[in-house]
């Protein structure tokens, strides 16, 4: 322990007789380590910024829709088949234990006209418990009843983006009409507004209708497009998700072994799938970043052949006064762990500030993750013993003899 | 008993193919107390037996028996421990640390000492050193900030350190000036009329050789000359006959040995008798 203590002393007193030197072997390691760590909570506050979006969108949800559908051999690819139906969607009300709230949806692209303001949106239509599936609350007026579903009356709700759009920020448009394809629809109410959602449309810019008011007098057809279902808790998703294909695949005389002509996907896996999306960013970025980590332990290695050369009549005489050559080889390897400890050290503080710098003043989520800094702190640890290692052994297999005599 | 024995010393370097025959059986006895010069032309096969009794390196053959044991064969760590606690090394170019302190130069051995010594033990240690070459006032001072003999005596209390049996001088005088040099001698002399510790000293000029008790010649690998000095030159009486120095005299003028403030561990006593 002593031995090992007067052992830093002698390579710290080394490493500060050059401070210049120093200061800029260790710069490489700093710069390495910060941009490991900086790099990783970027990445790391993007994955859970997405995560904290799905979270809101509610965990629960399960997506059904309709699937591929294949003609004379001819494969349509997705949503193209027309088999899923409002029946299914009241099966799984009736016959799926897990499944807590239920609607049918359809959905278009349309123009809304109100006064001499228009607005292209995704009009969708859906059922009544949409809101609560969602947990989405109204900011003016009411969703529509049933009683609108069953007889398909021409109401729409509102996206708050849409209803701004149409008629001005803060303005109740409860009451109004506007017109969708020619025809005239009530305002009933405007949705609360969400913010951009799982993906990179603006939850926002949507107007819904009736499902069965957006099929008769919007788009002419007798199927639906897909069914949006909650479990009535995040625990039960995958068995109700199983449950609804089992049942779906049951009604739709789906013979084992073929394919399911719809498709059933819970914000579980689509949170799944771009959070994968984010780490393979993440891994890619920490790889960059390690590569400037590589090339600072290149650094450390250079400086210190060179220290070995330029000491050389120094490591004689240490030799010739007593040290045995396990001592001068401790000596150089503890310099060169110092010199990339240090660093690394300094470099973990150098990424706490680029993150907090880039929270603060970009505004871009981060998140330091404990893993990177200690994967970090230890690499460099690892970095100085193994490119510290060879100008170490180089220094203590000198010959005293010579290397008192070199000039 | 001898402090140093040698028998029938031989080293043979093989260069490509030539063997290159530096010792051809050198045979010498060194009695405790004896300041013992060794001259010769270069090539002649001195250094490689200075470097075979500073056990920096071993013989091809033969015997060399320091302080009673047998060196010749022993493992690159041991060695390392022999000229740790046992030799003190002084060279021609000094090999002090720049940017080091004087006295943490002087500390150094005790860095690689196979005893555990205390950081207050080293420092008072190394100011006693530094005290038998009068240099305690500057014990703080570089290199840089010293003179050549003042560095040379920085280095000769590294080499005192230890209390070595034996003190190894390579050409301590060849990078300084004619007083200087002498200075530096009458340093040495002091440390073996007063203190009794036997001294080996390499030079080629014969001046030099004279400062010693007995002088040896090297040729071609052999002794050619051993001799016992009846004239022997005595550097504290030269320095008196010499003008003073103008400049910086008082650290710089020969100093006296202070036999009671010396405390034990540093160069007390005959060593190895």
């Amino acid at each position: 322990m002593m031995r090992l203590l007067m052992i830093l002393r002698v390579a710290l007193k080394a490493l500060n007789r050059n401070k210049m030197r120093t200061t800029l072997t260790m710069l490489g390691m700093i710069i390495g380590v910060a941009a490991v760590i900086a790099m990783v909570a970027l990445g790391k506050g993007a994955q859970k910024s997405i995560e904290d979006q799905i979270k809101s969108a509610g965990t629960n949800i399960i997506n059904v829709m309709s699937g591929n559908f294949m003609s004379m051999g001819v494969r349509m690819g997705s949503g193209a088949s027309n088999t899923l139906t409002v029946e299914d969607a009241n099966a799984i009300k009736q016959m799926v234990p897990g499944a807590q709230y239920v609607a049918a949806g359809v959905s278009t692209r349309n123009q809304i006209i109100a006064g001499n303001q228009n607005w292209q949106t995704r009009i969708q239509g859906t059922d009544v418990e949409f809101p609560m599936i969602r947990s989405w609350g109204m900011k003016y007026g009411t969703f529509f009843s049933t009683q609108d579903i069953t007889s398909a009356t021409k109401v729409v709700v509102l996206g708050s983006l849409v209803a701004t759009n149409l008629f001005g920020e803060e303005v109740d448009p409860t009451g109004q009409i506007v017109r969708i394809k020619n025809q005239p629809f009530k305002v009933v109410g405007v949705l609360e507004s969400k913010g951009s959602g799982t993906g990179f449309e603006d939850q926002d810019d949507t107007a819904m209708v009736p499902y069965t008011t957006a099929q008769k007098k919007l788009m002419g057809i007798q199927h639906i497009q897909n069914i949006t279902v909650s479990a009535s808790s995040p625990t039960t998703v995958a068995t109700t998700a199983e449950a609804i294909t089992e049942l779906l695949r049951t009604r739709h005389k789906i013979m084992p072994g073929d394919t399911d002509d719809f498709m059933v996907r819970t914000l579980e896996e689509m949170a799944a799938m771009r959070t994968e999306t984010t780490r393979t960013m993440t891994a890619l970025l920490a790889g960059i970043a390690g590569v400037s980590l590589l090339v600072g332990g290149i650094g450390i290695m250079n400086i210190m052949l060179v220290s070995v050369t330029e000491r050389t009549r120094e490591i004689g005489l240490r030799m010739a006064i007593g040290a045995r050559s396990s001592d001068v080889l401790m000596q150089f390897l503890v310099e060169a762990v110092v010199l990339s400890l240090f660093g690394g050290g300094i470099g973990i503080a150098l990424g706490f500030g680029i993150s907090w710098g880039v929270t603060e003043f970009l505004t871009w989520p981060t998140t330091i993750s404990t893993d990177a800094v200690a994967l970090a702190f230890g690499f460099s640890a690892v970095i100085g013993i193994f490119f510290g290692f060879y100008p170490a052994t180089k220094a203590a297999k000198l010959d005293p003899i010579e290397a008192l005599r070199f000039e | 008993m001898p402090v140093i024995s040698v028998k029938d010393l031989k080293k043979t370097y093989v260069v490509g193919d030539i063997q290159v025959h530096a010792l051809r059986g050198v045979s010498v006895d060194v009695e405790p107390g004896e300041f013992l010069c060794v001259t010769g032309p270069s090539g002649s096969g001195k250094s490689t037996f200075m470097h075979i009794l500073g056990c920096l390196d071993k013989p091809t053959s033969g015997k060399y028996i320091l302080d009673g044991q047998d060196v010749s064969r022993m493992s690159r760590d041991d060695l390392a421990k022999v000229r740790n606690h046992r030799i003190g090394f002084v060279f021609q170019g000094f090999n002090l640390l720049s940017r080091t302190s004087a006295i943490e130069n002087v500390e150094l051995p005790l860095l690689y000492s196979r005893d555990q010594i205390k950081g207050s033990d080293r420092h008072k240690r190394a100011r006693a050193a530094l005290e038998i070459v009068g240099l305690l006032e500057r014990s703080h001072h570089h290199p840089n900030q010293l003179s050549g003999g003042q560095q040379q005596r920085v280095a000769i209390a590294r080499a005192l350190i230890n209390n070595p049996s034996i003190l190894l001088a390579d050409e301590p005088t060849g990078n300084l000036d004619s007083r200087t040099s002498i200075e530096v001698m009458d340093v040495f002399q002091r440390l073996n009329i007063e203190r009794g510790i036997t001294i080996l000293l390499i030079t080629h000029e014969h001046d030099i050789a004279e400062y010693g008790t007995r002088t040896i010649a090297f040729r071609d690998g052999h002794i050619v000359r051993d001799e016992t000095n009846t004239h022997r030159r005595m550097a504290k009486d030269e320095l008196a006959a010499l003008p003073p120095p103008e400049v910086n005299g008082g650290s710089d003028s020969p100093m006296a040995l202070k036999k009671k403030s010396a405390p034990r561990g540093a160069a007390a006593g005959t060593a190895g008798s």
